[in-house]
C-alpha cells in the first residue's frame, strides 16, 4: 500500500506538473516580493512623516489592507474591476497586484518601526554635521535599519510564498492546486495519495523557503558591523 | 462542506456585487466573437473527478469536459480551459471571464439572477446507501430506523421536512458520516446520489438502494447574463445531441467506471435538455 502511494508521483507527468505549479507559485510571490520591498521602504518613510494628513492616509491604507482577507482583495481586484469598470485584468496580474499591495503595507510597517527604533541622536548628529534630510536617510539611517529589517522581511517573503496558494480561487493553478488535482484524479485507485502528495508539497515549500533563510542569515552576519 | 471558504466567498461576493448599481456592461463575448477568435474559454473543475479533473498527463478529463470538447468541436473552435473552484463559478460566468461554465453547476434561482443557464445535461437527487445484508430500497423502510446525514446538506432538509419518523444522526464531515456507516452506528446514509454511488462502488458490502429521491436538481452550462447568441448556440447543441444519445455515451466514457454496473444512468443523465 505504501509504495503504491508514492508511485502516483511518477505516473505520467505528475511530478513535472507539481514543479510547474511551484514555478507559478514562485513567479507570483517573488515578483510581488520584489515590488513590495522598495515600495515598502518608501511607504515606511512616508509613514514616519509627522503630518496629520499623511499619517491618516498611511493609517487607512495599512488598516484596510490588514483587515481585508487577501481572498477578498483578490476577488475585488479580479472580478470587481470587471464589474465596475469593464476592465478584464488577467488573473496573474490581479494576484501580483494584490500581493504587492499587501506586501507594501506590511513591509512599510516593518520599515516604519525600524526607522523609529534608530535613536534620535543619530538624526541630530547628522543634522549637526550639516547633512540634508535625504543624506541623513540614505547615508545614516537606512544602512542601520537594513540589518534590523532582514529577519522580518524574510518572514514576510516566506509568508507570501505560502499565502499565494489562495490564488486558486481566481483560477491560477499553482502547486497546491496541482497537488489537489493529482489527489483527486487518483482518489478511487489510491485513497492514501493525499498523504504522499502533501508530503512532497511540504518538501517543495521547505526547499524553497530554506535557502532564503540561509541567505538572510549570511547577510545579517555580514552586515553586523 | 468547506464553511470557511463559503463564508469568505460570500463576503467577497457581497462586496463585488455592492457596486453593481454603477456597473459597466460586462465584456462577455458573443458567439461570433468566439468563432472569429477561434478559441472558446470554458471554465471547468480540475479536481472533481469524475466530472472535471486533470489526468496524469495534465489533460482535462471528465463528464463535463467530454461535453466541452464536443461543444467546441461543433462550433469549430479550440478550447482553453480555466480551472474553477465552487466559490468562483458564478463570478467567472457573470463577468464573462470564461465564455461558458461547465463545472457541475446546479441550477438555483439565486444563481439564475447572476448568470444565464442553458438547458440541463445532468440531474442530481438524493441517494441512500445501506449495507448489502440489510438494504434500504424504499423510503418507507426507514421508518423507526437511524439515518446518517451530514449537517447542512440537502439531505438534512429533505428528511427533516418529509420523514418525521426517521431518526437522524448528524455529522459535520463526510468522512465521519462514512465511518459511522462502516461501524454500523446507523442503518443507512443519505446525501447526493453521485456521492453515494461512487462511494458504494469502492466499498464492497454496501449498496445504493435508493438512487433518486427528493427534489431533482438539474445541472446546466452557464453563460454571462444576456449573452443570448452563445446561450442559443449551446441550447441548440444540447437539443441536437439528444438525437444521438450523446450524454449516454458521455456517461459510458466517464462515469460508468466510477458508479459501476449497479448504477442506472437514467438517474443522472439528461438527454436533449428534457427533464422527465
Amino acid at each position: 500500500m505504501q509504495d503504491l502511494g508514492i508511485s502516483i508521483l511518477f505516473k505520467g507527468t505528475n511530478f513535472l506538473r507539481l514543479l510547474g505549479g511551484l514555478g507559478i507559485t514562485l513567479k507570483i510571490s517573488l515578483i510581488s516580493a520584489a515590488l513590495s520591498v522598495p515600495l515598502g521602504i518608501a511607504f515606511g518613510m512616508f509613514m514616519t512623516i509627522k503630518n496629520p494628513v499623511t499619517r491618516a492616509i498611511s493609517r487607512i491604507y495599512l488598516d484596510f489592507i490588514r483587515i481585508m482577507p487577501q481572498l477578498v482583495l483578490l476577488f475585488i481586484v479580479f472580478f470587481g474591476a470587471t464589474r465596475m469598470f469593464g476592465w478584464n485584468l488577467s488573473n496573474e496580474f490581479s494576484a501580483i497586484f494584490v500581493f504587492a499591495m499587501w506586501g507594501t503595507a506590511e513591509m512599510g510597517d516593518l520599515v516604519r518601526s525600524a526607522l523609529i527604533s534608530i535613536p534620535k541622536h543619530q538624526y541630530e548628529s547628522a543634522e549637526a554635521l550639516g547633512m540634508t534630510k535625504l543624506q541623513t536617510y540614505f547615508q545614516i539611517i537606512i544602512p542601520q535599519t537594513l540589518r534590523r529589517l532582514i529577519p522580518n522581511t524574510i518572514n514576510l517573503v516566506t509568508r507570501m510564498i505560502k499565502t499565494t496558494s489562495l490564488v486558486v480561487l481566481i483560477g491560477i493553478v499553482e502547486v497546491m492546486k496541482v497537488g489537489q488535482q493529482i489527489i483527486d484524479a487518483n482518489r478511487f485507485e489510491y485513497p492514501t495519495a493525499a498523504l504522499w502528495i502533501y508530503g512532497v508539497i511540504f518538501f517543495l515549500y521547505f526547499f524553497t523557503c530554506w535557502p532564503i533563510s540561509i541567505v538572510a542569515k549570511k547577510l545579517e552576519a555580514k552586515w553586523k558591523n | 462542506m468547506k464553511k470557511s471558504l463559503l463564508i469568505a466567498a460570500a463576503a467577497a461576493l457581497s462586496l463585488t456585487l455592492a457596486p453593481a448599481a454603477f456597473a459597466e456592461d460586462v465584456p462577455y463575448r458573443t458567439l461570433d466573437e468566439i468563432v472569429e477568435d477561434g478559441t472558446i474559454r470554458i471554465g471547468v473543475f480540475s479536481d472533481k473527478a469524475p466530472f472535471g479533473y486533470v489526468d496524469e498527463n495534465g489533460d482535462y478529463q471528465g463528464y463535463d469536459v467530454y461535453f466541452a470538447e464536443r461543444l467546441a468541436k461543433d462550433l469549430g473552435v479550440e478550447v482553453e480551459y480555466t480551472s474553477l473552484d465552487p466559490a468562483s463559478r458564478v463570478e467567472y460566468a457573470a463577468t464573462g471571464k470564461v465564455d461558458v461554465v461547465l463545472a457541475n453547476f446546479t441550477v438555483t434561482p439565486e444563481r439564475a439572477e447572476q448568470v444565464d443557464f442553458a438547458l440541463p445535461y445532468m440531474k442530481v437527487a438524493l441517494g441512500v446507501v445501506s449495507p448489502e445484508d440489510a438494504p434500504i430500497n424504499d423510503i418507507s423502510e426507514l421508518d423507526g430506523k437511524t439515518l446518517i446525514i451530514v449537517k447542512g446538506t440537502t439531505a438534512e432538509t429533505y428528511f427533516t421536512e418529509n420523514a418525521p419518523d426517521v431518526k437522524l444522526q448528524k455529522y459535520d464531515a463526510y468522512a465521519e458520516a462514512y465511518n459511522a456507516l462502516l461501524d454500523g452506528r446507523g442503518d443507512a446514509f443519505s446525501t447526493d446520489n453521485t456521492e453515494v454511488l461512487a462511494w458504494a462502488q469502492v466499498n464492497p458490502g454496501f449498496v445504493v438502494g435508493i438512487d433518486s429521491l427528493g427534489n431533482l436538481d438539474s445541472i446546466a452550462p452557464a453563460v454571462a447574463k444576456g449573452n443570448e447568441t452563445l446561450l442559443n448556440a449551446i441550447n441548440d447543441e444540447i437539443a441536437a445531441l439528444g438525437e444521438e444519445n450523446f450524454f449516454h455515451a458521455d456517461y459510458d466514457a466517464t462515469l460508468a467506471d466510477v458508479y459501476g454496473d449497479a448504477a442506472d444512468p437514467e438517474a443522472l443523465v439528461v438527454e436533449g435538455g428534457v427533464l422527465e
